[in-house]
């Protein structure tokens, strides 16, 4: 009885939150006279083999945004440039499968992985630097490097890098290409899903391993939860913090891998849309848990193509809508959570309590 | 340069610089009373979109600026119940708040204007009951006598008497710094940030009205980073109503220059550029000069842990 309470309150945030994004739906589908059953309908007639091919897509860019905020968080720091890091990383990804053009998969593949990472890793550094030897503070830093990468990126393709006319480069060579998952699945035929997912999904794992058995991990997570604290055990919170902000950073940047090596083979000036953004809803929702990341991931890329099926009858936006909505109600039935955890814990702790003063065993 | 070129700098200086300033002394009054405010961005946005349905419906700007202010208290207010009455984290709430404003008003768009990108054209306030006055022809004079411009400065001057000068302002004041202190002094530090965060919501919905009467329509993301800048200026103003303002003249007067260097050799992305690059490197001169109201960021929970 009481484990199940407990599992209740556990889950409690997460069921609030995709109750009010329901509630939201609905009540945003009726304002605009649209009956919801039909909207079920359509979903329920459109989401076919290729629809969850489509869905696999958007989580992967999701796990690797996701974990460009957790894997910052754990340093106790919010990384809200996982936009700027996912363009820089995709740029020279683009740039680096150009280049090696002509070499062979063994070669070109690393490679163009190593340098979507390493740009990512590039942004990522920046804010981290920033914040190690200037104390300035990361939330701003990294929103005005969202800005500057944007701007950067649409000058370098437009006069430098890109094919004449159009906002994207140059195709990269064969030997840098990820294959597509259809070719193992062919339900999944025609969907842009590539085998990024299973990178994201071993970059998880990785990210769960490092943090929780290396002595560099460890040092990061206490940095998180106090420099004071890190300090007296001897830990250089400044290193770690750029430590946290380049691999967070890389983690964007493999981004490039889902879309220049899966799917479009050249990077496309403002293909990132805002997923910087929504891995931050990610983490938040992972509990900045890497290997929580994947299945959340995929819940809200199951919501971004639900919201492309439906644009027919709604505007796909709506979907950004319910993600706010989802943050909000998430962040703020957590706190809720909390409370009455503590409450629980002190009711408890006031039962226990006449038993140790009559004499009875020790806690 | 001649004195025309200087004045007519200055007026485009201030134009930019209102809705910076505005959002900025909504980030003051938020984060003096203890709650830090990212969705400035989202509120801005939201009262530009506002400003312009107002008046795309009823004819009426003035109609139009109510409704900006409206939309504005509201989107504050959402940010109030999350933080405030629910203790939510500040910096995600605020996040929430600007991806449900981008999203929200895009889909207005599509709804009310059939068009992904911009909305139809709205006339502007007009020039007011000063324009007879010698002068208010020139474009400095026209920023001068305009009627939103002088509610601005009214609100930043009544700002800094409310902040310094009376008893509830320095209630506000020591909800942001010390709230423990302001409760034992008889004041619920819920409602003195419920009244930071809602003013910062009349101040940008404020800003978002400036923002599209300037452009005499909404146009998709138009907030376009200002509520974010406008933070920036908050901690370079030291969270004072005239420190904020200054350091917003500081920004409207880069964006100035970059206006003033399109088309010039540089590229228009460098220079768009300048106002982002610049709050980082103004955030580095002024770190350590500068200190945040010390229980910013903090929901005041008295049962609570943290």
């Amino acid at each position: 009885m009481r484990r199940l309470g407990s599992f209740a309150l556990r889950t409690m945030p997460l069921a609030a939150a995709l109750a009010a994004a329901l509630a939201l739906a609905i009540t945003i589908a009726l304002a605009l006279g649209i009956d919801p059953a039909r909207l079920a309908a359509l979903l329920g007639e459109r989401f076919g083999p290729y629809a969850w091919g489509q869905v696999l897509y958007k989580a992967s860019f999701l796990v690797f945004t996701g974990l460009a905020v957790a894997l910052a968080f754990h340093a106790g720091l919010f990384n809200i440039g996982a936009e700027g890091q996912a363009v820089a990383g995709a740029l020279l990804c683009a740039v680096c499968g150009i280049a090696l053009a002509g070499a062979p998969a063994v070669i070109a593949l690393p490679a163009a992985l190593a340098a979507a990472f390493a740009g990512g890793a590039f942004w990522g550094w920046i804010p981290g630097w920033l914040k190690a030897r200037w104390g300035t503070h990361e939330v701003i830093n990294t929103i005005m490097l969202n800005f500057i990468a944007l701007a950067l990126a649409n000058l370098l393709v437009t006069r430098f890098l890109g094919l004449p006319e159009t906002v994207r480069t140059a195709e990269i060579g064969a030997g840098a290409r990820l294959p597509r998952l259809d070719a193992f699945l062919p339900a999944l035929r025609g969907s842009a899903a590539n085998a990024s997912l299973l990178l994201g999904i071993l970059c998880a794992v990785a990210a769960h391993l490092f943090l929780r058995h290396t002595p560099q991990g460890l040092a990061l997570r206490a940095v998180g939860s106090g420099r004071r604290q890190a300090a007296i055990l001897g830990i250089d919170a400044g290193r770690r913090i750029v430590l946290a902000f380049v691999l967070a950073g890389g983690a964007a940047g493999l981004v490039g891998a889902n879309f220049v090596l899966g799917y479009k083979h050249y990077y496309e000036d403002g293909f990132t849309g805002g997923i910087g953004f929504l891995g931050i809803a990610v983490a938040l929702l992972a509990r900045n848990e890497p290997l929580a990341v994947v299945p959340v991931a995929l819940f809200f890329g199951l919501l971004s193509q639900a919201g492309l099926i439906v644009n027919t009858l709604l505007p796909r936006e709506v979907v950004e809508i319910l993600t706010g909505a989802i943050l909000l109600a998430f962040v703020t039935s957590d706190r809720l959570r909390a409370r009455w955890m503590r409450r629980r814990a002190a009711e408890a702790a006031a039962l226990r309590a006449p038993e140790a003063a009559a004499g009875g065993q020790p806690a | 340069m001649t004195i025309a070129l200087a004045l007519a700098l200055a007026a485009q200086t201030l134009r930019i610089s209102v809705p910076y300033g505005l959002a900025a002394l909504g980030g003051v009054f938020s984060e003096r009373s203890g709650v830090v405010n990212i969705a400035l961005e989202g509120i801005l946005l939201n009262g530009a979109f506002f400003a312009v349905v107002g008046t795309w419906a009823t004819g009426s700007p003035a109609v139009g600026v109510a409704t900006a202010v409206a939309g504005g208290l509201a989107t504050a207010a959402l940010h109030a119940l999350a933080t405030v009455a629910w203790k939510g984290d500040q910096i995600i709430s605020g996040l929430a708040i600007n991806i449900m404003a981008y999203g929200f008003t895009r889909a207005g768009l599509r709804v009310l204007f059939e068009s992904a990108s911009n909305s139809e054209r709205i006339p502007s306030p007009g020039s007011g009951p000063l324009a007879h006055l010698p002068g208010a022809g020139s474009p400095l004079g026209a920023v001068l006598t305009d009627p939103l411009f002088l509610a601005a400065l009214a609100l930043l001057a009544l700002s800094v008497v409310f902040l310094t000068r009376t008893g509830l302002g320095l209630a506000l004041r020591t909800a942001g710094e010390h709230p423990e202190a302001a409760h034992s002094a008889g004041f619920s530090v819920a409602r003195l940030r419920w009244l930071g965060v809602l003013a910062s919501g009349l101040c940008g919905g404020l800003g978002g009205a400036w923002l599209a009467f300037e452009q005499h329509s909404f146009t998709d993301q138009m907030s376009g980073g200002r509520g974010y800048i406008a933070l920036a200026a908050m901690i370079v103003g030291k969270w004072h109503p005239l420190g904020a303002a200054a350091a917003c003249l500081l920004f409207g007067a880069a964006e100035t220059l970059q206006i003033r260097l399109q088309g010039a050799a540089i590229p228009t992305q460098l220079t768009q550029s300048l106002p982002f690059v610049l709050t980082i490197v103004v955030l580095v001169v002024w770190v350590g000069r500068s200190v945040a109201p010390a229980a910013v960021g903090k929901p005041y929970d008295p049962e609570g842990e943290s």
